[in-house]
């Protein structure tokens, strides 16, 4: 047995133990460190909306897709807010390259959701985000209820309905 | 192992069971390739096999303890063989990346594979680009630990993967950070924000070349500091790395530096980026013989715009890691609705200048040439620009809704690009600044212009059509070029595409060829299938200065993604 198979052996230990759970519905964001573009280190375990839902988005600056999808919850954001009370949480993917200009960017597009750089891609990998836009939504208690992958135009209007099923306490299929 | 199974078991009896979670995700990529002799006509490029289709999974557990956390990693990957445009070195299967770690009393261990990045990079940074092939994952021992709010220590210590095995060299490194407005009380609610940090690596490598006494230790430091005011921030970072003989710079003895400083200023609706950098023989692999995507220990990020769009992405820049000055200037605004430039319902402009230039370099001594092995090399001053450009972008690009159902971007690029250094479909490029002194002709840059126009009409609830119109011209490399993209997508499960790509301005007229390409693709949210089939053009792909070309090919593809 060389020390490759040993290993393998002993993470799958763990997770098969896990697997005897799985879908568990206390699956909540995992725990790692981001910062705001500011620069300070924040636990993703301190994000949280006060018992209402909560989306968690997956972007970076050079993806299309994602601002496709960010600048167009933008335009509903201010009717979704008043109505269930959801919080968009856009986590930022960008590396050195560009992760000093996540900030300025998210002004110019006048985006008012809470922002944070996942520069080492602890919280990415811990997802197991493959490719981005990946959208997450959280439940009052911080379990990750739904996720998808990818945008489409239309997509947030699915989301949507989800947010207000959960504000309105309604149990959602989870994926 | 056992212990650890069975204390886990004993918590599990507790009234609100807490057993984790478990997240995986997956992805397969098959392509069948077919013999296309207008686009190949030696068929050089057509793979022995056909065949060609590469995939893995990885799987992380983690768990929350009344004393802490525990993660669990791994990956599986599978080559048979790798993929046109991947580095040829991935072939094979097996578990390449597997890792364990908990968090308990402030300190954080790590033993197995990671990822880390001290700074903004520049003396220590792993990470992986699937899309590239790039993956230089330590595997060793990580410790984190924080004894305070607002003061950071971290320290590695391992070896670097390269393909299915480990690079020969010993990574070490220590990094420490304050953070005031965390540290200390009185600056909490401060305007004032400041951070600084130092950082420090080395690898071990032996040396026994019959010619030179190569260094087997190789120290690199920074320092770093973060300053903001408002929507005022300010990011500097400075590094000097020892003498380095390597493959990457000739085996000269000469010092490295480098430094990156970024300003940017935030206001409602506004934003700007400015970047300046200065990078100096910064090269740094863990294995001073190793080219390509191969060990690196650091990060030198380009100060330019990365482009999305397939035509102007046909130019891209990558950090020349042997010296380059390079500034960035980037604006974004806000349009407000009911403005002049914002129309009704509002849209956003975008300015981008960057560049980046040779640094200028004087002979040692009268009798050593510039770059000469086993010498120091050459002369320099910080900040001192040289007289080649090897790279300069002006974009603009401007958004807005045009009616309810219709947003639209156009989008402009004037790019000029040194073939002779970047290389380009035409030239291999690769060559060092002496070359370009010596003939100034053989820069061959390349001028170029770019206009892309976006639109997005949405048709009806959860029907839209995506369509991007581009046209680049240019009377250098292969010419213009002209591209029509559709897009029609059904949300949330089905997308069809189809676009072709146009060569018709080539100077070589039996290389004026279309680029159809088709692509169906159905996604439940968590998986996604996609169906590619086409002709796919000849591409660059850079990474930390080094980009590798990836052939022209006609296939038919299958993507697989799934993620739980």
């Amino acid at each position: 047995m060389d020390q490759n198979q040993r290993w393998a052996l002993l993470v799958f230990g763990c997770l098969s133990f896990g697997l005897l759970q799985a879908q568990n519905p206390g699956d909540r964001l995992p725990q790692a460190t981001v910062k705001t573009p500011e620069g300070k280190q924040v636990s993703t375990a301190e994000i949280s909306n006060q018992g209402k839902p909560m989306v968690v988005s997956m972007w970076a600056t050079w993806c299309k897709p994602c601002i496709r999808e960010l600048s167009t919850i933008k335009d509903s954001y201010a009717d979704w807010q008043a109505e269930t009370g959801v919080k968009v949480v856009a986590i930022s993917i960008d590396d050195a390259r560009n992760s000093a200009k996540v900030g300025p960017f998210v002004q110019g597009e006048g985006w008012e959701y809470e922002v944070y750089i996942d520069e080492n891609g602890d919280l990415k990998r811990l997802l197991n985000v493959n490719t981005i836009p990946h959208t997450f939504l959280l439940d009052g208690n911080g379990n990750i209820v739904w996720q998808h992958n990818g945008y489409a135009s239309g997509d947030e209007d699915i989301l949507y309905e989800l947010i207000q099923k959960l504000s309105r306490g309604e149990a959602i299929e989870i994926h | 192992m056992m212990a650890a199974a069975s204390s886990l078991k004993l918590q599990a009896q507790t009234p609100e069971p807490n057993y984790g979670s478990l997240h995986g995700n997956f992805q397969f990529d098959g392509y069948l390739y077919f013999k296309d002799d207008e686009l190949d006509p030696d068929g050089s490029d057509y793979p022995d096999e056909q065949f060609l289709g590469q995939g893995f999974a990885n799987l992380i557990y983690q768990r929350t303890q009344s004393w802490g956390e525990i993660t669990a990693g791994l990956r599986y990957e599978n080559y048979q063989n790798p993929i046109l445009g991947y580095p040829p070195g991935f072939v094979g299967e097996g578990i390449t990346y597997r890792f364990l770690q908990w968090k308990r009393d402030r300190l954080d261990i790590t033993v197995g594979n990671f990822y880390e990045q001290f700074g903004s990079g520049l003396v220590h940074r792993t990470y992986e680009e699937r899309l590239l092939g790039l993956d230089n994952a330590m595997d060793g021992i990580r410790l984190k630990y924080t004894p305070i709010d607002g003061l950071y220590f971290k320290g590695i210590l391992g070896r670097q993967r390269v393909y299915f095995t480990k690079g020969p060299g010993v990574v070490r490194g220590i990094d420490a950070e304050v953070n005031l407005n965390e540290l200390l009380d009185s600056w909490a609610e401060k305007k004032n924000r400041l951070n600084f940090g130092l950082s420090f690596t080395s690898k071990y490598q032996e040396a026994n070349d019959p010619f030179y006494n190569l260094p087997e230790n190789v120290g690199a430091g920074a320092a770093r500091l973060g300053y903001g005011f408002k929507g005022l921030s300010l990011n500097t970072e400075w590094a000097m790395k020892i003498n380095d003989p390597s493959a990457d710079n000739g085996y000269i003895f000469k010092p490295g530096g480098g430094s990156i400083t970024t300003v940017n200023y935030t206001a409602k609706g506004f934003g700007f980026s400015g970047a300046y950098k200065f990078i100096d023989n910064m090269s740094f692999r863990s294995d001073r013989n190793a080219g390509q995507f191969e060990l690196f220990m650091n990060y030198l990020p380009p100060t330019t715009k990365f482009h999305t769009y397939a035509l102007p992405s046909l130019y891209p820049y990558a950090t020349q890691i042997n010296g380059e000055s390079g500034l960035q200037l980037e604006f974004s605004f806000q349009l407000p609705k009911e403005s002049w430039l914002g129309g009704k319902r509002g849209g956003s402009l975008g300015l981008n200048y960057s560049d980046a230039h040779s640094i200028a370099k004087e002979p040692v001594d009268a009798e050593t040439s510039i770059g000469q092995s086993g010498t120091d090399g050459y002369q320099t001053q910080w900040f001192k620009q040289g007289d080649i450009r090897y790279f300069q972008d002006i974009n603009v690009s401007y958004a807005r809704s045009l009616s309810k159902n219709f947003k639209a971007t156009i989008t402009y690029f004037n790019i000029e690009y040194n073939q002779g250094i970047l290389g380009s479909a035409t030239n291999s490029g690769g060559l060092n600044d002496t070359v370009i002194l010596n003939d100034p002709s053989r820069a061959d840059m390349a001028y170029i212009n770019a206009v892309v126009f976006e639109g997005l009409w949405k048709i009806k609830p959860k029907h839209s059509l995506r369509f991007e119109v581009q046209g680049l011209f240019t009377e250098q490399d292969r010419g213009d070029i002209a591209m029509l993209l559709l897009e029609y997508s059904i949300a949330p499960n089905w997308f069809f595409a189809i676009q072709d790509i146009w060569n018709y301005g080539n100077a070589d007229e039996s290389r004026r060829l279309h680029y159809p390409l088709l692509s169906a693709g159905y996604n439940t949210g968590t998986t996604r299938f996609q169906l590619n089939m086409g002709r796919q053009q000849q591409g660059i792909f850079c990474v930390g200065g080094i980009c590798r070309v990836v052939p022209a090919s006609t296939s038919m593809g299958l993507t697989i993604t799934s993620t739980f």
